[in-house]
Parts: C-alpha cells; structure tokens; sequence
C-alpha cells in the first residue's frame, strides 16, 4: 500500500467502506457533506445501501433501522445536523444496537458557521440524547488516524453493541494529507443472533427502547452502565509526546491537540520541559491518566477550540495536584501555535491563583487582549 | 351408556401471525381489528418467517406483543424512516409499518412524505381515529372541524387550529407512490374491503412494485365517549364525509400485475 493526498472527509467515508459498511444514510452539511457525496457514488457502485434522507432525524432512524438488521451501519453530519440526530441515539443507545456516527464538528452553538470547532465535546460525551448512556468517542487529530480509527470503529461498535462517535473538526473534514487507506474487508454473512431479519425457526426478535415496567427499564440501565464499565476499562486511549522528562504539559483533544504539538514543539527549542497528553478517547475518559499526569507536572495547560468543556473533566480529576490553566478559541476560531507557545511560557513562569477557576482567569485574558467587555459576573 | 358422537368443525381461530396475547386497546376499539386483517394476510400469504413490522408510539406500542414476527419499535413518528433502513439493507424481506395519525400524519409528517417520494417497497397501515388515543384524547391532525377533544375543548375551530389532513389524497399525489387506498373499519362489509386492500399493498411489495398505504378509518370509542356500537355510527356519519373511501392511486405497474 502507498500513500496518497486524500481529504478528511473522504478519507474516513472510504475507510468505512472498507471496513465493510454496507449501509450509509446521511444529510448534506457543510463541513461534512464530501462524505456524503462520497457514498452516493461508492455504495451504490459496490452494490450497497445509501439513501439521502429528508433530514437528519429520517436518517438516524434510517440508521437505526439499518442497525436493527445487524448489517454493518453509519452516518455523518456536523454540529447542527448532530443535535437533530440526539432523539434517535438515545433510542439507539436503549435499544444497544451498534452504529458509527462520524461528527465533523463547526463553531457553535445555533446555525453558529461551517468553520472547525470543537464544542460538542459535552454533547457528545455527557449527554446529547435524554437518559442515561454513554457512547464512545473517539478523536482523532490527523488523517491516518482518523482512517485508522474509522476502520476499527464498526468492530468497536459491535463487540459493546453501543455507538462509536467519532468527533473531529471541520479543518480535518477539509484538510488533505497524504495517508494510507487500508484493504478492503469482506461483508458480513451472517446475522447476529438479536438481528431482526424475519422469524425463520424461532420465536421473534424484538428490537425495541420501551420497558412500560420500570423495573425493567432500570435493569435495561444497569446494563448499559456494566457495558460502559467494560468499555472504561477496556478501551481508554490517549497519546503521549516529550512527556518522560517533562514538567508541564498541555491537554488538548483532536486539533487542539495537534497545534498544541507545534507549540510544545517551540516551547522545547526555547528550553521549556513541556509536554503534550492527547486523550483520543473523549468518552471513556483517561481519568487515570490525567490523575498520574496532574500528580507529576508542576501545571497542566489544557488548549480546547471551545470554552473548556473538557477542562472540567481534567478539573475532576487532577485539579487537587496539579494547577490548572486553560486557553480556548470558541465559535469556529483555530488557536495559533504562537498563542499556545505564549501559554506554555505563561505556564512555566506564573504562579496560577488556586481560588479562581481556570476558565474565568482565561475569559479575562482572552477578552482584554481581544479588547471586548462584558457586564461583570 | 352411549359415546357421545360429534365432530367439530374450526369456523373460526386466531390467526397464528397473532399471538395469544390479550391486546391492550380498550373494548371496541378497531386497532384490534386492524391487527387481525393484517395477521390474517401474513398467514394467507405465509409469509410470516419473512415479515418485519415497525411499531408507532401511539396506543400500538404494544403492537409487537400481538404479531409473531420481528418486530422493531420505533421514534414517535419515525417508523417510515426506520422501515426504510430495514428494507434497504434487507430488499427481500416484508416490512410494514403500524402508524396512528398523531404519528404518521403529524409529528411524522416528513418521514412518511419522503419514504412515499422515494417508492420505498414497503407497506404502511395508517390508522386514521381522529385523534391522540393513547395520550387521552387530544386534537390531531385528523380531527375534524368543530370535533371536540381534550386540547379543542369547545371543538376545533378551523381559524384557530387549522382543517384536517387527508393524508391518502395527500400521498397519492406524490409521484413515487404505487398504491395509496382508504377504506374503513365500521361494520363488515368495509371490513372485509380493508382486508383486501392490505392483501394487495402486501402483494405489491411482494413484487417490488414499491410504496403502499393503506388508510384505515378507525374508531376510538373511549375518547369519542361513545360505546363501541355508537362509535361506529359516528365513524360512518362524521368521518366518511370527510374522509371519502376510495383507491387514491393505483399505479399501472399495480394494475397490470392483476393484484
Ligand atoms: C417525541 C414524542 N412526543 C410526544 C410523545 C407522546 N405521545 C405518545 S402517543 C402520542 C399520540 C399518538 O397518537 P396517534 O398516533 O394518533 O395514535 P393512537 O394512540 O390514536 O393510536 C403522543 C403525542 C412521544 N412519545 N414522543
Ligand atoms: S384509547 Fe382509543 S385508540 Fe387507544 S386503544 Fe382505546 S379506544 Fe383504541
């Protein structure tokens, strides 16, 4: 296999593809739609199931009843299109059928724009539909690993039987970079024994989020909660760089986390022992991780293109050892290595008051130097 | 002392497409006639280890307790959609869907415009009882003028609330669709006129000849505060007025299939 220039959005699409999707059903948004235009001409072609659905709720139910048959499912949208989707994941997260839902994140919150953002990051991880369940979600910060991630999604989705997201940007939507796309994999044959695909020889299959008797129901709920326990103790991944002999480090997901590389890159030149944890699971969280991390540093600098949704669950878990400082960009706004580079040197210089949250500290740098002023909290 | 000698002769049993399950709908309501039908031409046309059927929210919830197939519960108003997702990853299988007109024809409205505007080979059974049964009560999108519900106290008033959808008219006008019919549930010899029509938007997906729906005109006597004979009477009086029983599309490949 060699490599080739090939653009986010394609790049995952095709990546599913050969990982053996047979059924895609999608929705045009911007920074996302290639990936859609992608499958209506691929699946189709080889002879598998794509529909443009009316709108984004008739294609997560598209997925949903995909799903129910066991054939291997996804769709892919962003921001706005991912909210409409939430009452149909609950639905499938209750019901724990297995579906790949790729979001191409853009700034937020409302019609917001189509530049890259990463603000659904507590959507996606604490919540989006109602009642209790967690999907997985994973963040890649460059192509490959984004093909790489989407390859092994579907058999992530199906050994736990839950949701995959896969939460990037729109910059890595749009971006090209030169990357390996994988062999093709042979369809699946067989069903599984749940799937609905006609009584033959046995009592029915019933597929369904409804238990009338909330005695059931919280059965229902205690079972996701096991699943997710195997989930959070089975699957947690993260990447680490320059972080053996460092004394800080920064905390960024996806492209934060690959700019912040650039900086803590800089920051080592200008003789700062920093580093750089990239969780690439946001859900399960690398809770430990972060705990191990905050206990060796001397300050964490978590860098998010949101106003800190993940620096609340860094706090959760390593506040108490490590302060904490935050840089964000939200509403579309990529932060520039050079600002990160200020942070790190920030970091390794300033003492960080421990009786101010982070984030406060952040909005009063960030709008002073933006020359913007709010009514006082 | 003399055996007893007699024969007995089955006139008439449960359909075995329908479990032997005592059904949640009230007495006299006709979901439970409408499941019948559909169970009856399930096992007529055997089809039964083939079938796959999506259940509204509405007072069918429950609709998979009573069939013997797969079954798959869908989002209020979503099943057209969830139908769609089955039928294109599963082409030769039955799949239908059971939908009240607070599902299909309100909440569900772009679902079941888009699974008709795409000839989706599956079968819909819509069951129009002029209100929101299952929530008590409340106006739909089908009840009618000066018709009062627990949400149109003193009727529904038309400057206020709007006139009711004829949802058969409205989907047989749509290109994509093959056969689109109303009938009604309020005494026998519409009965058994529904019962055909379903056989029929069966057999139409039986050969891929795509998007049939067949509108039940149906009775919900303990909204309607009327005893199940009366409910009928009231179908047959206010309803058919409205709602006139016809075949509001049948498409030629239909026609010509002699179905
Ligand atoms: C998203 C959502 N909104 C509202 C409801 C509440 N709800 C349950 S059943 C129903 C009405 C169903 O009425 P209809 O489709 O006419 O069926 P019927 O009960 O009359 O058979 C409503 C509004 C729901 N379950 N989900
Ligand atoms: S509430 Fe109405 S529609 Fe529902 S089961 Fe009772 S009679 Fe039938």
């Amino acid at each position: 296999m060699t490599k080739e220039l090939i653009k986010g959005n394609i790049a995952f699409a095709e990546a599913a593809i050969r990982a053996g999707l047979q059924a895609y059903f999608g929705y045009p948004i911007t920074p996302q739609t290639e990936a859609l235009e992608w499958m209506s001409g691929r699946m189709p072609e080889l002879g598998r199931a794509f529909v443009q659905a009316e709108s984004e709720l008739g294609a997560i139910n598209m997925v949903y009843g995909s799903a129910c048959t066991g054939a291997r499912t996804m769709t892919s949208s962003s921001s706005p299109g991912i909210s409409l989707m939430q009452e149909g994941l609950s639905y499938i997260a209750t019901s724990e059928v297995p579906v790949v839902v790729v979001n191409v994140m853009r700034g937020g919150p409302g019609l917001g724009n189509i530049a890259p953002a990463q603000s659904d990051y507590n959507q996606a991880v604490h919540g989006g539909g109602h009642g209790d369940y967690s999907p997985i979600v994973l963040a890649p910060a460059n192509i490959q690993e984004l093909i790489d991630i989407t390859y092994e999604s579907f058999d992530l989705a199906e050994k736990y039987r839950c949701i995959v997201m896969i939460a990037i940007d729109g910059s890595m939507g749009q971006m090209m970079e030169p990357a390996e796309l994988p062999p093709f994999r042979e369809i699946k044959k067989e069903h599984p024994a749940w799937a609905i695909v006609g009584a033959k020889g046995r009592k029915p299959n019933l597929i369904c989020s409804l238990n009338i008797d909330e005695v059931e129901h919280e059965k229902v709920n205690l079972r996701l909660l096991a699943r997710w326990n195997q989930i959070r103790k089975n699957e947690v991944r993260f990447k680490e760089y320059y972080l053996d002999d460092a004394d800080f480090a920064v905390v960024g997901f996806g492209t934060a986390g690959r700019i912040a590389l650039s900086a803590v890159r800089a920051a080592r030149e200008k003789g700062i022992k920093v580093g750089l944890f990239r969780p690439v699971t946001l859900a399960p969280f690398p809770e430990k991780q972060i705990e191990a991390l905050a206990a060796r540093m001397k300050g964490l600098l978590v860098v998010e293109m949101n106003t800190g949704q993940m620096l609340d669950d860094v706090m959760r878990f390593g506040k108490d050892l490590s302060p904490v400082r935050f840089y964000g960009r939200p509403g579309g706004v990529i932060p520039l290595p050079e600002e990160i580079l200020r942070e790190i040197e920030a970091l390794a210089t300033e003492t960080i008051p421990a009786d101010i949250h982070p984030r406060d500290l952040w909005f009063d740098r960030l709008t002073a130097e933006l020359g913007l002023t709010y009514e006082a909290a | 002392m003399t055996e007893l000698q007699y024969k007995e002769t089955v006139v008439f049993e449960r359909p075995t497409a329908l479990t032997p399950t005592q059904t949640t709908y009230c007495p006299g309501c006709t979901h439970g006639v409408a499941h019948r039908l559909i169970a009856e031409v399930i096992d007529e046309m055997g089809i039964r280890d083939d079938t796959i059927g999506v259940a509204p929210v509405g007072c069918a919830v429950f609709a998979y307790r009573f069939f013997d197939v797969d079954f798959v519960e869908a989002a209020h108003g979503r099943a057209p959609a969830m139908a769609t997702g089955i039928k294109r990853s599963l082409p030769d299988r039955f799949v239908f869907t059971y939908q009240g007109d607070g599902d299909l024809v309100s909440i569900g409205m772009a679902e079941i415009t888009h699974a008709a505007a795409r000839g989706e080979n599956i079968t819909v059974i819509f069951i129009n009882n002029a209100n929101y049964g299952m929530t008590g009560g409340q106006m739909a999108p089908t009840t009618l003028p000066g018709q009062k519900t627990t949400s149109s106290p003193t009727g529904r008033d038309v400057e206020l609330a709007g006139y009711p959808i004829q949802m058969a008219e409205l989907i047989a006008s749509i290109q994509g669709t093959s056969y689109v019919v109303r009938r009604s549930l309020h005494d026998a010899r519409n009965i058994r006129q529904a019962k055909k029509a379903i056989r029929t938007a069966f057999e139409v997906q039986k050969r891929g000849l795509g998007f049939a729906m067949v509108e039940l005109l149906s009775t919900c006597p303990t909204n309607w505060h009327l005893t199940p004979p009366d409910a009928m009477n009231w179908l047959k009086e206010n309803m058919l007025p409205v709602y006139p029983l016809g075949d509001y599309k049948i498409h030629d490949a239909v026609k010509s299939a002699g179905i």
